[in-house]
């Protein structure tokens, strides 16, 4: 069992070392977005570490063979975070650099949200609330199959208030799918404002647990945590676990944290410098790679 | 045709899917708490760690089959038509046809037949909307030995199916030896006077019609159309071209399903006196079976005064 999760792995990463992974993919995540003109910066930004810690520690992958039967899978239930989980499976080395150039453009690979057949996507995701139900259909197969794989899904907190999601939140435990590992990005914003303006989903942890999910919470932008927190998740029997990731929205770039504002809106010239030489002046980025010039 | 033998689609969609399971370990079944009435019930007996009872969650269990055919099974989805193409058509947009994922989409009680239970579980756009998906294919079987044969041609086929059935026992049309092929016609009878377009269990009533208007000195053509997308456009453009009057008969709405098809096809390749039977732009009401036929117009009866109206015409 362990030799076999290690399969693919890209050995143990330091919590320096994903930092420092975060920080380029957020980079290229206000590249993307800048050249395509159109996107969603705020909850790309949140889920940086959340890619990071899955792509680049947790998951069993082989970025050579993507379909590659007894991998994990991941579904990005909150499919307007494409552009930095195309970040994360260009950095993992799913396919070259220059593709992510083509983000959001005609016959690209790489949709304005994920669809299925660009490489290394497991699932089609962006009409909201209907990835977690995949990811189970998913981690029910793998069981059937008599496959030793775990499931991941990203949800979005103003994704939870689609019903359907309550629907896969009574099926979960239902089959026990302990293979099954749902991550909350509770960046607290949505479109129009602050979620619990828009539409409470308090009290978020009493509901996943009075739904019979094992429930964890932790610091989203903390790797340490993060990986701690998929580490428990594992090893948790009988029953899915959904890890509460505490974000910020638009995280890393100052004047898109915490705002609607930056939900979905057009990086220009000028906001690509400002956010680009904040995210060089974090510490992190020191530990990543240098930026590549673009254009 | 001998009107001795009749068949309910759902008993032979129950007993094929056994079968299919039988023979392909990878067929799994998901049902939201109908399985009794469509008769998934019985692959559930036959096959119970390949079948999961998802509770009543259409937009839930649509999905959990699209995850599963992602990790190479071939799921089959049960309940009625009305909510298999409407409470969960954007789970099969995104997660099925888009990624043109190898679901099986099966809806009992389509059309107006569905056990007096009116027009909340009546099914009369389901072909219309399926139809209208880009990647899906739409079966729509006329009799229970059609219906066995459309459920191993669905599973044989990688991609998104639909596929409809209905409730109430049937006339059985074709025998054991029948060919059945995902986008072909099949000509049931040879006519020279006007075509009748079927599909589904409209087919015997069309059969029905033709008997009573060979009497009245009419040769009536009749070409039963299972597969309504793909549409078998040379079957469609041969039977029209035989007899210049086509009338399509079908237990849906008139609007978007195979009338809807056959009259963009003729329209644009063969311009053809044309006459849809089906139901006209309304919703049906609960009522004894006979008497929703005869008042939303899906009888023998209304499928000859169509054939009628266009000899007439032709004159």
């Amino acid at each position: 069992m362990t030799a076999l999760r290690e399969v693919g792995l890209r050995g143990v990463a330091s919590d320096e070392e994903l930092r420092g992974i975060a920080n380029k993919l957020r980079r290229r995540t206000i590249d993307m977005l800048w050249r395509a003109q159109a996107g969603h910066p705020g909850g790309s930004l949140s889920a940086a570490e959340i890619l990071t810690v899955l792509y680049f520690d947790v998951m069993r992958l082989d970025p050579s063979r993507p379909d590659w039967g007894d991998r994990d899978r991941f579904v990005l239930s909150k499919g307007h975070a494409a552009p930095i989980y195309y970040a994360a499976l260009q950095e993992r080395g799913y396919f070259a650099e220059d593709v992510l150039t083509t983000y959001d453009e005609l016959d690209s690979c790489l949709q304005a949200h994920p669809a299925m057949g660009g490489p290394g996507i497991d699932m089609s995701s962006g009409s909201l609330g209907q990835g977690l139900s995949m990811a189970i259909g998913m981690a029910l197969g793998a069981r059937l199959l008599k496959k030793d794989l775990r499931v991941y899904a990203l949800l979005g907190d103003g994704e939870i208030q689609e019903g359907q999601i309550w629907e896969a939140a009574m099926s979960a435990p239902k089959f026990k799918l302990d293979n099954l590992l749902a991550i909350l990005d509770l960046n607290r914003i949505q479109l129009l404002g602050p979620v619990d303006e828009v539409m409470p989903i308090e009290p978020v942890a009493a509901k996943w647990q009075a739904f019979n999910w094992h429930v964890l919470e932790v610091d989203g932008h903390d790797v340490g945590r993060l990986r701690a927190a998929c580490a428990q998740a594992a090893a948790h029997t009988g029953g899915p676990t959904i890890i509460l990731a505490h974000t910020i929205k638009g995280k890393g770039v100052s004047f898109m944290e915490n705002t609607h504002e930056w939900h979905s809106a057009p990086v220009t010239d000028d906001v690509r410098e400002r956010a680009l030489a904040e995210l060089a002046a974090d510490p992190a980025a020191l530990l990543a790679p240098a930026p590549e010039e673009v254009r | 045709m001998t009107v001795a033998e009749m068949i309910a689609a759902r008993d032979a969609f129950g007993k094929a899917l056994v079968e299919l399971g039988d023979a392909n370990d990878r067929v799994v079944v998901l049902d939201a708490d109908l399985a009794s009435s469509t008769k998934a019930s019985m692959f559930a007996a036959a096959h119970p760690e390949r079948f999961f009872q998802i509770g009543i969650a259409e937009q839930n269990m649509t999905s959990i089959a699209a995850g599963m055919a992602s990790m190479g099974l071939i799921p089959f989805t049960s309940t009625f038509a009305c909510f298999a193409s409407k409470r969960a058509t954007d789970q099969v947009r995104i997660g099925i046809a888009q990624p043109r994922m190898n679901v099986k989409i099966t809806g009992a009680y389509s059309g107006l037949l569905a056990g007096k239970t009116g027009k909340t579980h009546q099914s009369v756009q389901d072909i219309a909307i399926f139809r209208s998906m880009p990647e899906m294919v739409v079966l729509v079987p006329g009799d229970g030995v059609e219906v066995e044969k459309a459920v191993w041609a669905a599973a044989a086929y990688d991609g998104p199916v639909y596929l409809r059935l209905t409730r109430d026992p049937s006339p059985v049309l074709f025998d054991a030896g029948y060919e059945f092929r995902i986008g072909k016609a099949v000509v049931l009878r040879e006519g020279s006077d006007v075509t009748v377009v079927t599909t589904g269990v409209m087919a015997a009533r069309a059969a029905e019609a033709a008997n009573t208007l060979s009497e009245e000195g009419l040769s009536v053509h009749i070409l039963h159309v299972p597969t309504v997308k793909p549409l078998d456009v040379d079957a469609v453009l041969e039977a029209a071209a035989r007899t210049g009057l086509v009338v399509t008969a079908e237990e849906h709405s008139i609007i978007g399903g195979l009338g809807g098809a056959v009259a963009e096809l003729l329209s644009e390749r063969l311009p053809t006196l044309m006459r849809r039977v089906g139901i006209r732009d309304c919703f049906g009401e609960s009522a004894p079976n006979e008497c929703l036929l005869e008042k939303y117009g899906l009888t023998a009866g209304d499928i000859a005064r169509a054939c009628r109206e266009l000899v007439a015409l032709k004159g």
